[in-house]
């Protein structure tokens, strides 16, 4: 009893609740006519388009940046990447390696520059990152429609110039590493492989890097920042690897979330992308200041899991979609839990 | 040498004001709107706003930054405006029960958003914006399900064709500018709200004398150091909860007036950017997250909604193209909120950094004078 009291304050009860629910949402599902093959081929599709966007924040929560709110700089780098590999006509693997590489130096870059400036604003960064995201957002919307992009499929029609909202992938590199290795049983069961061993790639090249001499310091560093610089770590230079690192992740996130999305979404779109990353990984078991690769996995799976079910079971049960409602709820309510907890000395 | 100092000095100070004040007075003439169109704007958007941004100044005061969480009060105040509208209370009357309806539910917002900020000391300015985000979800569960289901709506005009649930616009005639044309003056072809601004004169009173009670006095106390106010008896977790309590009721006034001014209410939306407007108004005014002032709230509102009358107009006639004004502005105002921040956040650094080196003086006496040299260079 005591241990499983333990088990609980340790977990928190919000996350057993939400699995539970989750639980319940699956049991559910079949007596009210949700197919439950269709539900799981799904939610494994979102866990793979979203996993590595919530595997982008763990560096930096490690570092003790706090939970990266700025997750939209990475994004950006991401579509530049994208839009730049459908400029020169990249298509296919070509497309999508060539999307990777390009967007890379601006990720490095935009990362560094981004390191610099949370490093001179410690014990703010998340307000901060916050909106440096959004200026970012904002800014790069003036850029994507002054650019001198020309591909005919990218920019407006009427004016032949400016790139629309979305653009779709369908002849570049859409659906390209769901479909390799890709299992399909029947008409609705579907496995994206080739999406989901991907995310697995990246999660154990994260936890590889945090087996590394730069990963131990840099947890240190994120652990007592001040026995780190007593043991010869430097403190400024560990939290910009990890900016760097973290935004390097989230242009490979929004490049894998595009190809299984089948468009690239511009403007506005990347604004509040942040926010359900954030939501995932916390709902995994992560805090403020500690987050591992199971936080990562599990907490995408169990956000992603409610994201699908709850419209499905909850619509065919009351006849109306609350489902809006409920992920507004649940995320920020995961949010405010972790941001609002007093921050425990690690283990 | 020391004049040198205190001219940069001020430009760090001011530079957000100064970078929005360049901005705008080059984008104003390209603009090619009238003189007479900008002023009336503005003193239409001086009445529909400040209130709004006012509610901001209270918490501020009490050390815990920019409330973000005063969209709460707003959500309280269109709660209020749709039972006015559902009962059919016309005119002023309509916004004084608008206002009694809501300040219920904003004392228990703020209650709860001031319980909550307490939780997260040291990061009161996130945890408000996710709050929310948190509470929007709750206000669409009620206005969206409740209403109409549980909570009994009378007016079939308002409701969702579906027989539950709030229209997606509300249509406010029965209450439109009726604070505004109770006492509107009509000087050289502008109208003046005098009503409104009076309220918002009342309001700086308030401010100003609130200043000087003893709870403001605790407040201020509480804002230069939380535990030298604990220790001299003042209940500080208490008093946060009052300065956001209070911050909560002046948003929802705030959020009544501005939505009387509108017309009409985008039920689900309207308070989405109500949090983001003020936040920026008051840091384009040239306050901090640890001073804000009255004159910081006027500045502030007229420098931000100049830019926001004029910038897609500049941008329509630079770029031929008016999206692209709309997004410099935003990009702009995003970018304000985030260079006063860091603004902010580098100075206090800086500060602790003076403070070691202090500390260190007594032990090596070369160390502080390097430490206190870049400060006057870097806070530029």
């Amino acid at each position: 009893m005591q241990k499983l009291k333990e088990f609980v304050t340790d977990f928190g009860l919000p996350r057993i609740i939400i699995f539970f629910f989750l639980i319940g949402l699956f049991v559910a599902a079949p007596f009210v006519g949700v197919r439950i093959d269709t539900s799981i081929s799904d939610v494994l599709n979102r866990f793979g388009q979203n996993a590595i966007l919530v595997l982008a924040l763990v560096p930096m929560v490690q570092s003790g940046c706090g939970l990266n709110f700025g997750l939209p700089v990475g994004i950006i780098a991401g579509l530049l990447g994208g839009t730049l590999a459908m400029q020169l006509g990249l298509s296919g693997w070509l497309g999508f390696a060539g999307a990777l590489a390009i967007s890379m130096p601006f990720a490095i870059l935009m990362g560094w520059l981004y390191g610099q400036l949370l490093n001179r604003v410690k014990g703010d960064e998340m307000t901060i990152a916050m909106y440096v995201g959004f200026s970012m957002v904002t800014f790069f919307s003036i850029l994507w429609l002054l650019l001198p992009y020309s591909n005919p499929t990218m920019v407006w029609g009427y004016a032949g110039q400016g790139l629309r909202t979305t653009i779709t992938l369908d002849n570049y590199w859409g659906q390209i590493l769901n479909n390799f290795l890709s299992v399909r049983i029947g008409e609705s069961f579907f496995i994206p492989t080739g999406m989901i061993l991907f995310v697995l790639l990246c999660a154990l090249i994260v936890y590889l890097f945090f087996r590394s001499k730069t990963g131990t310091a840099m947890t240190a560093v994120g652990s007592n920042p001040d026995f780190a610089r007593a043991g010869g770590v430097s403190v400024d230079k560990m939290r910009t690897i990890s900016v760097i690192v973290s935004t390097m992740l989230g242009a490979i996130g929004i490049l894998v979330y595009q190809q299984s999305y089948g468009f690239i979404q511009l403007y506005q779109g990347p604004l509040y992308m942040a926010f359900p990353a954030v939501a995932a990984l916390l709902i995994g078991g992560a805090s403020v200041n500690k987050a591992s690769m199971v936080n990562v996995l599990v907490g995408t799976l169990l956000f992603q899991g409610i994201l699908t079910m709850t419209p499905s079971v909850i619509n065919s049960v009351l006849k109306t979609d609350m489902s809006e409602v409920l992920r507004i709820v649940l995320s920020n309510g995961m949010i405010l839990y972790a941001l609002t907890r007093k921050t425990k000395v690690s283990k | 040498m020391i004049k040198k100092t205190s001219i940069r000095r001020f430009f760090a100070d001011n530079v957000v004001v100064i970078i929005f004040l360049v901005l705008t007075a080059a984008a104003t003439p390209v603009s090619g709107l009238s003189a007479g169109y900008i002023v009336q704007e503005i003193l239409t958007r001086i009445g529909r706003n400040s209130f709004l941004v006012f509610s901001l100044i209270l918490p501020v005061m009490a050390g815990m930054g920019l409330n973000f969480g005063m969209v709460l009060g707003a959500m309280a105040g269109e709660i209020g405006l749709i039972f006015a509208v559902d009962w059919n209370i016309i005119g002023v009357p309509g916004l004084i029960f608008a206002n009694l309806v809501g300040l219920p539910i904003a004392i228990f917002l703020g209650w709860l958003c001031g319980e909550v900020l307490n939780r997260a000391r040291g990061r009161e300015m996130v945890t408000g914006f996710i709050l929310g985000f948190f509470m929007d979800g709750i206000y669409q569960f009620v206005v969206l399900y409740l209403m109409g289901s549980v909570i009994p709506m009378r007016s079939a005009a308002i409701t969702l064709s579906r027989g539950y649930g709030i229209r997606n616009t509300l249509n406010l005639d029965s209450v439109r500018q009726s604070l505004d044309d109770l006492l509107m003056v009509k000087l050289f072809g502008i109208n003046l709200p005098i009503a409104t601004y009076l309220i918002i004169i009342l309001l700086c009173v308030f401010i100003i004398w609130f200043r000087k009670t003893k709870l403001g006095q605790d407040m201020r106390a509480i804002g230069q150091d939380q535990i030298v106010s604990n220790a001299s008896g003042i209940p500080v977790a208490r008093t946060r909860v009052i300065a956001i309590i209070i911050s909560t009721i002046l948003a929802m006034v705030g959020q009544i007036i501005f939505l009387q001014n509108m017309g009409n209410m985008a039920t689900y939306n309207a308070h989405r950017q109500t949090g983001f407007f003020a936040v920026a108004a008051i840091l384009v005014g040239g306050a901090s997250v640890t001073k804000a002032t009255i004159p910081n709230v006027f500045i502030g509102v007229v420098l931000l909604h100049l830019m926001y009358i004029v910038m897609p107009r500049a941008g329509a006639q630079l770029f031929g193209s008016a999206q692209i004004g709309e997004y410099f502005r935003d990009a702009f105002s995003y970018g304000a909120i985030a260079l006063a921040l860091v603004l902010h956040a580098w100075r206090k650094m800086r500060g602790v950094e003076i403070d070691r080196a202090g500390l260190r003086q007594g032990v090596a006496s070369a160390a502080p004078l390097e430490a206190i040299e870049p400060i006057k260079e870097d806070t530029l």
